[in-house]
């Protein structure tokens, strides 16, 4: 898109034509074009159908606050809505690749150097 | 206006800037002019007093916030944050204020580090994003000789090959960054402003696209031009048996996604001394083929100055919207 004055472009754009990002579900939707090289309607199909809503739903905050809550998707932290159970970025990334079933570049370099999945990385220097 | 200025301006005179800026396109551009259904609706968007314009609900589009912040916010990571939480972006790019890929190679451990912090601190994807910026190969700035001096002296063959170099050396770098940023966890890279030198500057690119695709299957490439054609700067390069000087959106992105990458961004520029209606007309106009035709998401350049967007550093909430709005109802473009 192209940023700079925040209020004149950032959020011009955002209310006149954005999904809304993480306040609803466009950050999935990004990463199903992003992975997938899905076009929008596509993408916005797919993400309905692994959340079980509609695809008009993704914009909607409030039905979008109840479903990332209970999938652990990650919320925005707003004050009276902000507990300490929910998940913590990377966490809630784990939850997005398992759900939309797409491949996370950070949550597979995590797990590949805790060793999940893979030969776990030498800790120590002693050989055993 | 396209510089930002308000003006007041009677219906039929935004009709008729509509019917210019479409027109204006087609016999550039070769691509027909927008319909009498999609000028009125224009005009009403355009005739409107109101200050704000909007999609329908459920007509909204992801918006990728190609270099997200300005600088001006604690350090880059929180600025990645407050994009991710304060202006609903749908994907975020870190960037540096050096945006070329041939200065980013020199700071790259730096750049990736902070990579990795964003990808700690962020659910949003986050790319990485710089120029391709094939003229920081030439010289004085560069190793190869600069073949904007050569072309004047009548040395074709010489400014040719000077190019070809050039774009070796560019796709060298930008591969070099994007393996450091895999191995950060990026979500993306972008390649912003392709083609900004002209058809060499598009090759590198379209090369380096290509074996990222090969190294990393499922990530993220989008590639951003610079402007609505490619200018031939070497004339004779070629991609996928296509030649890249001259090409025009819908071409453009049928060899950007030959290439493997997953978002496009055209970008059409704006004429400051005509109004935001006839710009975004003109820009439609260009981008309504690209977008009808592509196989990949398109993400229409919508910045300070492009896609119909006033050219002012602090641009006008009303010309703003009315331009995501318009680009969105008439193209069903798949971002911005």
């Amino acid at each position: 898109m192209g940023v700079g004055d925040p209020v004149g472009m950032a959020n011009a754009h955002a209310l006149a034509s954005g999904l809304g990002g993480m306040r609803a579900a466009g950050d999935l939707v990004a990463r199903m074009q992003m992975t997938r090289g899905m076009r929008l309607e596509q993408a916005k199909q797919y993400v309905a159908g692994k959340l079980g809503v509609n695809a008009i739903d993704l914009s909607d905050p409030l039905v979008m606050h109840d479903v990332r809550a209970e999938l652990g998707l990650g919320r925005i932290p707003v004050q009276e809505l902000t507990y300490p159970d929910q998940p913590g970025a990377l966490e809630a990334k784990f939850h997005i690749a398992e759900v939309l079933d797409i491949p996370v570049n950070s949550v597979e370099r995590f797990s590949e150097r805790v060793g999940w999945g893979a030969q776990r990385p030498r800790t120590s220097r002693v050989a055993h | 206006m396209g510089d930002g200025a308000l003006v007041e301006m009677t219906p039929s005179a935004i009709r008729a800037d509509l019917e210019d800026g479409t027109q204006a396109a087609a016999k550039r551009s070769k691509l027909p002019p927008l319909g009498e259904d999609e000028l009125a609706h224009l005009h009403d968007i355009f005739c409107s007093n109101a200050r704000f314009s909007a999609v329908d609900i459920g007509d909204e589009v992801v918006l990728s916030f190609d270099g997200s912040g300005n600088a001006d916010v604690g350090s880059r990571v929180e600025e990645m944050t407050v994009y991710q939480n304060h202006h609903g972006a749908d994907l975020t790019e870190l960037w540096n204020i050096d945006y070329s890929y041939k200065a980013i190679k020199t700071i790259l451990s730096y750049e990736s580090n902070l990579m990795k912090s964003c990808q700690l601190n962020l659910v949003a994807p986050c790319q990485y994003g710089a120029m391709p910026d094939l003229g920081r190969y030439s010289q004085p700035d560069g190793p190869v000789p600069n073949w904007s001096e050569l072309m004047p002296l009548g040395k074709i063959a010489e400014a040719r090959a000077a190019q070809e170099e050039a774009a070796e050396h560019a796709t060298r770098d930008m591969l070099f960054v994007t393996d450091a940023m895999a191995e950060a966890g990026a979500d993306g890279m972008d390649f912003d402003t392709a083609g900004a030198a002209g058809d060499g500057d598009f090759l590198a690119t379209l090369r380096a696209v290509e074996e990222i695709r090969r190294r990393y299957p499922d990530m993220s490439i989008e590639v951003g031009m610079a402007s609505e054609f490619v200018l031939g700067m070497h004339g004779e390069l070629e991609y996928d048996g296509k030649r890249l000087a001259g090409m025009w959106p819908h071409d453009q992105a049928k060899v950007v996604a030959a290439a493997g990458a997953t978002i496009f961004g055209p970008a059409v520029n704006v004429n400051t001394r005509r109004s935001v209606a006839w710009n975004v007309a003109r820009a439609i106009t260009i981008v309504k083929k690209c977008c009808d035709e592509s196989t990949i998401p398109v993400h229409m350049n919508v910045g300070m100055g492009v896609g119909g967007v006033p050219m002012t550093p602090y641009p006008p909430i009303d010309a703003v919207s009315r331009v995501s709005r318009s680009l969105v109802d008439l193209t069903r473009m798949d971002g911005l």
